[in-house]
């Protein structure tokens, strides 16, 4: 087995899936909307008034965010798993953690990098300041990959079972709330004038943590759906 | 060579076969038939490494499936009933990719002669999957064994849905494969029109 065949299956996967997803847009468009919508939701349910936007905001948004990723885990694998690609996937004289990385990167592309490339506008209508904004888009940007890594966990976990999108939902809620409390911290910290600086690192180490991880325990678990 | 030793194997609560022994020669055809539920799909499956078995083991070369792992997969071409392509994508987009996941990367051309080779003409090459019927989406699948060199085919009901003419060049192409010395398991309900001195039967009783 070597490097140059490894690289060309999981870059095989991922332009695969982005191709996929060029020929359905709508699908990746809707968790996208759906973030735009919830957001937008609180300042009219909360009213205008700045303070308290501003207070809000980082949590909302990236509770918001949370969520949007949470609505895309269904496609990560399932359509795989219906289609018989999923056993195809398995038996590849590769190791197959390193294909889940794949398709982890190809669902963070789609449906991870526009929430963080939108973050700053939805950001604005919280009022805050350019330097929150920065840090929001560098939380989400390392934030949104460890929610995909994660979540791809459950997604392999409920493969096959009956409601499966509210059985993910409780999978895996849990162990994005170090994620989100990171994420929301370290912008209401830059707010507050300390700087996000600690909060991003613990963001960053949560990331390299799942990158290590999650694929393993994906690998693992999609091989106990196919049995 | 590909050995199953003493194979015990059960879904749900029912036993479908318990110490089943078998060997695969190079250049020979195991034809698995049996009823619907008596465990010809699950047996493919073993043999795979996709399901492993409860007792018993799979030996390939004299070594076992799942000590080998990737190694072994890197001799194997599986077809399931599901036939692992996408309708978004196109025939062609579906072997190429299928193909480069299998870590058998294959060019464009290479792929357009394989769908000939079952009968696809160039225009459907390029239409998108959800408008072919059932057979020419099995065709699609089953085109990749014009470009597998891999010497363990195992093919779950490969004729279903497919018509004649396409049933014979896909008879042939398997004549050829094992005439280079390659193996086959191929679990149908059909009878394999292929010369019986390379054809072993096995039946499954469920």
């Amino acid at each position: 087995m070597s490097g140059s065949s490894m690289w060309e299956a999981v870059s095989g996967i991922i332009r695969r899936d982005l191709l996929l997803a060029m020929r359905r847009r709508s699908d990746a468009a809707m968790s996208v909307f759906f973030l735009v919508i919830v957001v937008s939701l609180f300042p009219l349910g909360v009213g205008p008034e700045p303070a308290v936007l501003r207070t809000i905001g980082p949590g909302v948004l990236w509770v918001a965010a949370l969520l949007a990723c949470l609505l895309s885990l269904g496609r990560v694998f399932t359509a795989d798993y219906l289609d018989g690609v999923l056993e195809q996937m398995v038996l590849i004289p590769q190791p197959l953690a390193l294909l889940v990385g794949g398709k982890v990167v190809a669902h963070w592309v789609i449906s991870g990098f526009p929430i963080v490339l939108l973050s700053p506008l939805l950001g604005l209508q919280f009022g805050l300041s350019g330097e929150s904004l920065g840090v929001l888009v560098m939380s989400l940007l390392l934030g949104t990959p460890t929610l995909s890594m994660i979540g791809a966990i459950g997604a392999a976990l409920v493969l096959g079972v009956r409601g499966s999108g509210l059985l993910v939902a409780l999978l895996v809620l849990p162990l994005y709330v170090p994620v989100l409390i990171f994420g929301a911290g370290a912008v209401t910290s830059s707010m507050a004038g300390i700087g996000g600086e600690a909060n991003l690192s613990l963001l960053g180490a949560c990331l390299v943590l799942s990158l290590f991880l999650a694929p393993w325990a994906t690998a693992a678990a999609l091989r106990i759906a196919l049995e | 060579m590909l050995q199953a030793v003493a194979l015990r194997c059960s879904r749900g609560e029912r036993r479908l076969f318990t110490d089943l022994s078998v060997k695969v020669e190079r250049g020979s055809l195991l034809a698995v038939v049996g009823e619907n539920g008596s465990g010809k799909t699950s047996l493919l499956r073993i043999f795979s490494s996709l399901l492993p078995p409860e007792q018993g083991s799979v030996l390939w070369g004299g070594q076992d499936i799942h000590q080998l792992k990737e190694l072994y997969s890197g001799q194997l071409t599986y077809i399931g009933h599901l036939n692992g392509m996408k309708d978004d994508l196109t025939p062609l987009e579906n072997l190429m990719s299928a193909m480069s996941l299998a870590g058998e990367p294959c060019s464009n051309n290479g792929a357009k002669e394989a769908l000939e080779g079952i009968g696809l003409k160039r225009p459907i090459h390029h239409l998108p999957s959800k408008v072919l019927s059932q057979g020419q989406k099995r065709r699609v699948a089953l085109a990749r064994l014009w470009l597998s060199t891999r010497p363990l085919w195992l093919l779950d009901e490969p004729f279903t849905s497919l018509d004649q003419a396409a049933t014979d060049v896909v008879t042939q192409r398997l004549l050829m494969h094992l005439q280079r010395g390659g193996l086959a398991v191929v679990v149908t309900h059909q009878e394999v029109a292929l010369p019986t001195e390379v054809v072993q039967r096995l039946r499954l009783m469920g």
